[in-house]
């Protein structure tokens, strides 16, 4: 199913002189999920410029957390992306335990992943829905949502919500897992690893699907760095980095995983890409179950901390579903932070939207700008 | 005669029997038509008659010619009542089939459904007339009417069997093609008219998408009526009854016929025209309210045209398989309906299964698929011919 042959996308430049015309897509536009908009310079069909504009969702996010207690904001973190609430939490979490110089329990540590893991594969598969629709099929998109609702209920059952999840805390996590947990979590993820296949054979098995992605949005490995791309977008670019296991936090240097690279740098290598870390978090996610089950019931998993932080400086990143997401906290010793900085993956990854839209069509620019999987609540923060 | 008993008054002639009526053979839906008259005008002479009585205006009203007026009237309403029924139970089963495939029920609004169809045209009936201030106002008015005028036209012109037709002409398939052919003229005017980005490129995409299919489309056809020696649609159900369904000897051309007919159509995986990830709702992104419900409906009407034509050339019209003509007599109408039903089935499982295709690439399978599928078609069928199999 990978050597059919690709319709050739990138049209050579039009014999007949046209006028060219700016379509703005958006905000309110069915390709841009969130609140954006992409000016595209059409001539006839094909985009010869771009220019994305953003901040319609900027709600002073970073200046709110200098007027609240360090625990105040770990609720907020979660609304950064509501796709992605848990990595945005630990990522905060894990950046004031830095500040603080304390090292949480081993235990509170594999919760965190397994609870990462579990967002990824939540914010995959709402990616995964979400391409459904941006090339014209439903049945993608509910698919994909049904499965993404198992994952919902182990949010469930492991913090009580389903997206804003608040469970780790400075110092570790909300609350312990029991055994019921594990059992539920561990079927639910053997069922997915099947379950998934359906959605993945629709979409491969189809040349429609596959020679709509094929060839388009193609970036080279060093316009794919040049412009910091960063994540699933750039692994399908043929840059072979990840801070799981390059930079690894919290105990991913004590799980097996591989790091899916493709080198085709186009729409359907990102889209493997994706698809790939899906079986790959599974994989964490029961080696994970595993380690919790050897550490014992009665571990500690939450320490107690201090609610002043001691002034200083401190920096911490993580492997987000979208990229790489950091935060650089300043603190002058009081309960509040100085300075919350966040540095989010797509705020990033969407200034590649003109190289990556330029010279296709304008029925692939819904497609080419779904695999970077736009996230506006973190972009505009 | 007394004409003093309602009985006088209404009476059941035989249709065939009156002067004026307008067709060769036995026609059903104005059968039904005529005797709907009988009743109906007789009830209001015999009510005259007893207020005013001998006064000539109720003979008037049961004379074959006034009777064959309104019967005329009423079988265009009788037709199209049933064109208009079975366009909102292929929507129902859309929605139905469309929602299992997706893992979900559908609608569910009353009777399994199908009232989510009558509360979605009270809903847009119900809406305001917004016309954009920026459009040209006649030619976006006008256009959106011919779109759904011929589309509804058509859906009414379909023969559900020998004796359910308006007109039983001998051009037949080239009609219903001819007609069918315009509406993407008017979508790329329409498109034009509303003054608007994605309206322009939808329209643009409408041409794109009929240069694509048109071809293939009519070569088929044209092997078809070839294959028949007609193209009237009744003599063409009956060379399949002679011979054999035609869908086996061309196979290549059904299952063609099917995707082309699907782009006719406009549905997943050819709606380029409307396609909603990119251009907001394509060529109908200014129509509001009512005028977006009747381009919806005109929409599945043409879905049911495009499976009915499917019907016709292939799968043998309102014919049962291995029955005599006898038992082909008894409910036509029904069978003829069922499969179109099963073809329309078959649209809706591609469209839960397919994504869209892009521009370039509906040219291109219409002119490097399409086109050598269905002249291949052609040449099956001139060998066939040659060869004195039919």
């Amino acid at each position: 199913m990978m050597s059919r042959d690709v319709i050739d996308i990138k049209a050579e430049a039009s014999a007949i002189n046209t006028d060219k015309m700016w379509v703005i897509m958006g905000p309110q536009h069915p390709f841009s999920h969130g609140l954006w908009t992409l000016k595209a310079q059409l001539d006839g069909e094909i985009v010869t410029d771009a220019e994305p504009i953003i901040g319609y969702l900027h709600r002073g996010w970073e200046k709110e957390c200098e007027n609240r207690t360090y625990p105040k904001i770990i609720p907020m973190a979660d609304r950064l992306c509501y796709a992605a609430s848990m990595t945005y939490t630990h990522l905060y979490c894990m950046t004031v335990e830095k500040a603080l110089g304390i090292d949480i329990p081993d235990k509170a540590k594999y919760m965190r992943i397994m609870a990462d893991e579990i967002c990824r594969i939540q914010s995959h598969l709402m990616w995964l829905a979400a391409v459904g629709t941006d090339l014209g099929n439903l049945t993608v998109f509910l698919w994909a949502m049904r499965e993404r609702e198992f994952f919902m209920d182990i949010n469930v059952r492991l913090c009580g919500a389903r997206m804003t999840t608040n469970f780790p805390r400075i110092g570790g996590v909300r609350n312990d897992i029991d055994e019921e947990f594990m059992m539920y979590t561990s079927r639910c993820v053997e069922r997915f690893e099947k379950a998934v296949w359906d959605i993945i054979s629709l979409i491969d098995d189809s040349s429609i699907f596959v020679s709509r992605m094929k060839g388009t949005g193609y970036l080279t490995r060093e316009t794919c760095v040049n412009l910091g791309i960063t994540g699933p977008a750039m692994r399908g670019n043929g840059v072979d980095f990840d801070i799981r296991r390059d930079d690894p936090y919290d105990n991913y240097d004590k799980v097996d995983f591989e790091v899916p690279v493709l080198n085709d740098g186009d729409s359907y290598s990102r889209y493997m890409v994706r698809i790939e870390e899906l079986f790959q978090s599974c994989k964490i996610i029961k080696q994970t179950l595993q380690k919790i089950k050897a550490i014992g019931k009665n571990a500690p998993y939450r320490l107690k901390v201090p609610s002043k932080v001691p002034a200083g400086r401190a920096f911490a990143r993580l492997e987000d579903p979208r990229g790489e997401s950091m935060m650089y906290l300043v603190s002058d010793g009081t309960d509040k932070p100085y300075r919350l900085k966040v540095r989010s993956p797509i705020f990033v990854n969407v200034s590649a939207s003109k190289p990556l839209v330029q010279g296709s069509r304008i029925a692939d620019v819904p497609a080419i700008m779904a695999m970077i999987d736009m996230c506006l609540g973190e972009t505009d923060r | 005669m007394a004409y003093s008993s309602i009985l006088d008054w209404i009476q059941f002639n035989d249709v065939m029997s009156n002067p004026f009526y307008p067709y060769q053979t036995y026609n059903l839906p104005f059968d039904i038509g005529y005797k709907l008259w009988e009743i109906i005008g007789g009830l209001i002479a015999w009510i005259i008659n007893l207020i005013f009585p001998d006064n000539g205006v109720s003979t008037w009203l049961i004379s074959p010619e006034v009777s064959n007026m309104f019967a005329l009237v009423l079988f265009m309403v009788i037709i199209f009542a049933v064109a208009f029924i079975v366009t909102l139970i292929s929507l129902w089963m859309e929605r139905k089939v469309l929602g299992r495939i997706m893992d979900r029920r559908g609608t569910m609004v009353g009777m399994k459904g199908f009232m989510q169809c009558i509360a979605d045209g009270l809903k847009t009936f119900m809406k305001e007339n917004v016309i954009p201030r920026k459009v040209d106002k006649m030619t976006y008015m006008w256009t959106v009417s011919l779109i759904i005028g011929t589309s509804v036209l058509i859906a009414c012109m379909i023969p559900l069997s020998p004796r359910w037709f308006v007109v039983d002409y001998g051009t037949g398939l080239l009609i219903i093609m001819a007609l069918f052919a315009l509406a993407p003229f008017f979508i790329l005017v329409s498109g034009w008219a509303q003054n608007n980005k994605y309206s322009l490129i939808g329209g643009m995409r409408a041409a794109e998408l009929m240069i694509s299919y048109e071809v293939p489309m009519l070569i088929m056809i044209a092997t078809t009526c070839l294959l028949a020696g007609s193209f009237n649609i009744n003599d063409i159900v009956n060379a399949q009854f002679d011979t054999v369904w035609f869908f086996i000897p061309q196979i290549l051309g059904f299952i063609t016929f099917i995707f082309c007919a699907t782009a006719e159509a406009e549905r997943v995986p050819f709606d380029i025209a409307e396609a909603e990830a990119e251009l907001v709702e394509g060529w109908q992104t200014e129509y509001a309210g009512m005028k977006w419900g009747l381009i919806m409906l005109a929409d599945y009407m043409r879905g049911y045209v495009s499976c009915a034509m499917v019907v016709i050339m292939y799968l043998g019209g309102w014919l049962i398989p291995f029955a005599s003509a006898e038992i082909n007599g008894w409910v036509p109408e029904i069978v003829f309906l069922l499969k179109v039903w099963f073809v329309f089935f078959i649209m809706i499982v591609l469209r839960g299964a397919l994504a869209r295709v892009r521009t370039d690439q509906i040219v291109n399978i219409g002119w490097k698929i399409f086109m050598p599928l269905s002249i291949v078609n052609l040449a099956v069928v001139l060998l066939l011919k040659m060869g004195g199999i039919f």
